[in-house]
């Protein structure tokens, strides 16, 4: 019951917010609702005993990406953003096409299948600690995908430097 | 390969060597090329004939042409009597006819291109005359039909000589449907196109009908009468007789060679190698002896007043042509193809004769500004007088032979119309007599009356030129002399050399008759002799006021009837008008100009609808790629 | 206890959110924006199988998804800088010169 309450508290903010957060005027505003939203659900992630995933998420998405967009939105003139038009054709459109598929994915539910367990139940977790477990699959099983993503991130940070540059005047 | 398969391809190498060569290198020696090539088929056809008179009969195919489920046809050559007749025939005055052309187009600046064609236009006789199946004489038909184009053709930038070459090639197309349309039957009838095959079976097919648009009609009548179109287009019978005259703006070599020994045989030809078919339909044979009367009487009353010296000896042709034809249509197709066989030499003689006459008076073809040559051209005087004899039928010289047998044998035949054509016949030797010795007397005799500048030009012909007229003359006199009837004391030889392949009619008449329609037809020529003279050398004042008094039938005769005039008014023109207004206009202008136009338009127009989705703005590309998952899940979740 | 399915209609709903705003808002940043929100509600779906399937490959997944998401956003945003120094504008429906 208690568990039901906690998830329908989470559920009702995390949709609340994901609509504020795509409807401000001032994507200052969207921002730091936005922040309110990764915070929710790393509490989430919390609640589905993932601490570490709920870290990352506080500490990558919060913390880095969402500073990131504060950043560029400082950079940008907002002054007139505010008074002017906010959406691109007719939003009714939109909305009809994504409630459709909405209500589509949500009916292509019933025919789920649930597959065997696999073996890393919560207290199998729990006797280990979620990052050593991850740790463990991660380097092992999963090492290079973790190293294609480590090249990833590279090419992040040198494509950014590279694209963000201002042309030298000579 | 029999060595006869050459007597062909040695012509159309020389056409293959002086069209590639002729203009670069050979230029003035391309005539040693085309006569060295015609004069070794000549020999071949020398050694083909003491063959064929040996007894052999040679029928050989070289090569497969064509062969498509049960229709098998190749090239092959079949040399029989009549074949080697033709190819003696075509062989010599095609020779003598090169030797001639060294002379006469002498400095003219196509002279390679004349000889490949001559030498192009004696392959496809040659072919049409060799070959053993009806579509390898088609195509020799065809051939004939293009060198005879190209040939009347050959100063193409006179606009009415091309306009001839175009009006001969059209006239004879009309002729050439029906021919072919007659090989079509043949094969749907007898299965094969050989004439072989054809021959023998077609005694089982005497009676047979076939339903033709909803009639039935006697399969041979039906048969014969299309392949008499051909004959009829292309030996200038009427109605198909109009481009003859034309054809003669050629150079005069190809009105000798073509216009008079060879291609305007064919249509004999043809018929006589049809002889099985013909003999076995009356209809179409009563058909073949009054086309040939009645055309041969048409013409000759037209070439009584004309004044253009080649025109005159085209009418003469279109008339001799209508004898042989005569000849074929009653049953007597040896007399007709004897008389082909004179006619070539005393024809060609008067063309190449003609031609010197044009020679020394530097062009000029009007018989009415020439007179008195005689003492300028004795060889062409003596020679052409001679070759009028012949043909006026003087005994002893070979037209009197060939032309006495056609008309005992249409007298005495068993044809219905047999006596009627023997009158018309007998008419027109009347009027042949008259109207080539008016030529004589006018051309020849009396007084010049050109020009002053043409009298100082006025000299007999190089020796290129006049030893042929020389040779064809001593055919002219001989030539009969192969066939001197039984009456007279011969021995008919040509008759019996005939016989295996054209049969032998008997004239079934007395003794007493054949003298009578001999003396009739001697008398006759005389008296066509006598009255030219008496017209035009005794009484020279006399023609005009004929002239004036029977202004109407004159004027009737010089128009030719007006048959072109009617012609161009029921056919040409609205040819003209269909081909301007509705193929060109509508069809072209509109229909094909909107399909070739409108298809690219209408990708054009297509396309720039289709470039409006896009908008280069990422949402709408976005939202299309929504619609598109969400159709995607519907369809699989509604499955 | 809470059923799978419930977190699964989460997702999907945060899901339509992001890509409604997507579809929808003029300003590339608020656009950018959806598309996280969009990584974000697959995040919560794997990482509520991973759950009920007591499997710990969702979490893996997560993780990368979550990498590569901070690299993207990262380029898209100097990406932006570089459009807006050039273009003057933070409209998407401005920056159309790939039309026609």
């Amino acid at each position: 019951m208690l568990q039901q309450l906690f998830f329908g508290y989470y559920a009702f903010i995390i949709i609340g917010l994901s609509l504020i957060v795509v409807t401000r005027k001032n994507p200052g505003h969207s921002v730091m609702w936005m922040l309110l939203l990764f915070f929710h659900i790393a509490g989430l992630y919390l609640f589905l005993n993932a601490e570490f995933i709920a870290a990352i998420q506080v500490i990558v998405y919060a913390g880095a990406i969402l500073v990131l967009f504060l950043f560029v939105v400082l950079l940008l003139n907002l002054r007139e953003e505010i008074t002017l038009r906010q959406t691109v054709g007719s939003w009714p459109a939109a909305f009809f096409i994504s409630a459709l598929l909405f209500i589509a994915v949500t009916a292509a539910l019933g025919a789920y299948v649930q597959g065997p367990a696999g073996k890393y139940s919560i207290d199998a977790i729990r006797s280990e600690t979620h990052a050593k477990a991850l740790g463990k699959l991660l380097y092992t099983e999963y090492l290079f995908p973790f190293e294609i993503a480590s090249l990833i991130l590279l090419v992040a940070v040198v494509g950014a430097v590279v694209l963000a540059k201002r042309k030298l005047r000579s | 390969m029999n060595s006869y398969a050459l007597i062909p391809f040695l012509p159309l190498a020389a056409f293959v060597i002086n069209i590639l060569f002729g203009r670069k290198y050979l230029k003035e020696n391309a005539h040693w090329v085309s006569i060295g090539a015609v004069a070794f088929s000549w020999v071949l056809s020398v050694m083909a004939l003491t063959d064929v008179l040996g007894g052999n009969k040679i029928n050989f195919d070289l090569y497969t042409w064509m062969l498509s489920g049960g229709f098998k046809v190749s090239v092959g050559f079949l040399i029989d009597q009549l074949t080697v007749v033709m190819l003696i025939v075509v062989t010599t005055c095609s020779t003598l006819i090169h030797i001639y052309s060294v002379g006469y187009m002498h400095g003219d600046s196509g002279y390679y291109r004349f000889f490949s064609y001559l030498s192009l236009f004696t392959f496809s006789m040659l072919m049409l005359v060799m070959a053993n199946n009806f579509l390898q004489l088609y195509f020799g038909w065809e051939g004939v039909g293009l060198c005879s184009y190209f040939l009347i053709g050959y100063y193409f930038d006179k606009k009415s000589a091309s306009d001839a070459g175009k009006k001969a090639f059209i006239v004879n197309r009309f002729g050439d449907f029906g021919f072919g349309l007659g090989i079509f039957v043949i094969f749907l009838s007898f299965g094969t196109v050989y004439y072989e095959p054809v021959f023998s079976q077609v005694g089982n097919f005497a009676e047979a009908t076939v339903n033709f648009l909803g009639y039935d009609v006697h399969l041979m009548t039906l048969i014969a009468l299309l392949l008499f179109c051909g004959s009829i287009g292309k030996s200038a019978q009427m109605p198909l007789h109009v481009w003859l005259p034309d054809a003669m703006e050629g150079p005069t070599p190809v009105s000798a060679l073509i216009h008079a020994a060879t291609m305007v045989t064919a249509g004999v030809f043809l018929v006589a190698r049809c002889s099985p078919i013909f003999s076995l339909s009356e209809t179409a044979l009563m058909v073949v002896a009054l086309t040939g009367a009645i055309t041969s009487l048409f013409a000759a009353t037209i070439g009584l007043v004309q004044n253009d010296l080649k025109r005159i000896i085209a009418y003469s042709t279109v008339s001799q042509l209508g004898y042989m034809f005569l000849a074929c249509g009653v049953g007597a197709y040896t007399a007709g193809i004897f008389h082909l066989y004179t006619h070539a030499f005393f024809k060609a003689l008067l063309f190449l004769c003609a031609g010197s006459v044009m020679h020394a008076m530097g062009g000029e073809l009007d018989i009415q500004k020439m007179g008195g040559l005689k003492k300028y051209m004795p060889a062409t005087y003596l020679t052409m007088l001679i070759a009028s004899f012949s043909i006026a039928g003087v005994p002893g010289l070979a037209g009197f032979f060939s032309k006495d047998e056609i008309l005992w044998l249409a007298y005495s035949g068993p044809s219905p119309v047999g006596k009627l054509v023997w009158l018309i016949g007998t008419l027109v030797a009347f009027l042949t007599a008259f109207y080539s010795f008016r030529l004589i007397f006018l051309t020849f005799h009396g007084k010049f009356r050109g020009t002053h500048e043409q009298e100082h030009h006025l000299h007999e012909s190089p020796k290129t030129m006049t030893v042929p007229l020389v040779v064809l003359c001593v055919g002219a006199v001989a030539a009969g002399w192969v066939s001197i009837p039984h009456l007279l004391g011969g021995g008919a030889h040509f008759a019996e050399f005939m016989k295996p392949v054209l049969g032998h009619p008997e004239g079934h008449g007395t003794h007493a008759e054949e003298w009578l329609v001999m003396g009739i037809s001697v008398v006759v020529g005389f008296a066509g002799i006598g009255l030219a003279y008496f017209m035009y050398m005794l009484r020279p004042e006399l023609p005009a006021r004929v002239t004036e008094q029977f202004s109407a039938v004159h004027r009737i005769l010089f128009n030719k009837y007006y048959v072109d005039e009617l012609y161009s008014f029921i056919i040409v023109r609205p040819a003209i008008w269909t081909a301007k207004n509705v193929l060109i206009g509508i069809t072209d202008a509109r229909i094909i100009e909107a399909l070739v136009n409108g298809v690219p338009s209408a990708v054009a127009a297509f396309s720039s609808g289709l470039r409006k989705v896009q908008t280069g703005i990422m949402q709408h590309y976005a939202t299309i790629m929504a619609t598109g998952i969400l159709i995607i899940v519907a369809v699989m979740l509604l499955r | 206890m809470v059923p799978l399915h419930w977190y699964l209609t989460l997702s999907a709903a945060v899901f339509m959110i992001g890509m409604f705003g997507f579809l929808t808002r003029r300003n590339i940043i608020i656009m950018f924006m959806s598309v996280e929100l969009m990584l974000n509600a697959v995040n919560i779906s794997l990482v509520s199988f991973s759950h009920y399937l007591q499997d710990l490959r969702g979490h893996i997944l997560v993780f990368f998804i979550i990498t590569v998401a901070a690299a993207e956003a990262a380029i898209g945003l100097a990406i932006i800088i570089a459009l807006f120094r050039n273009k003057q504008t933070a409209h998407v429906d401005e920056m159309n010169e790939m039309k026609g």
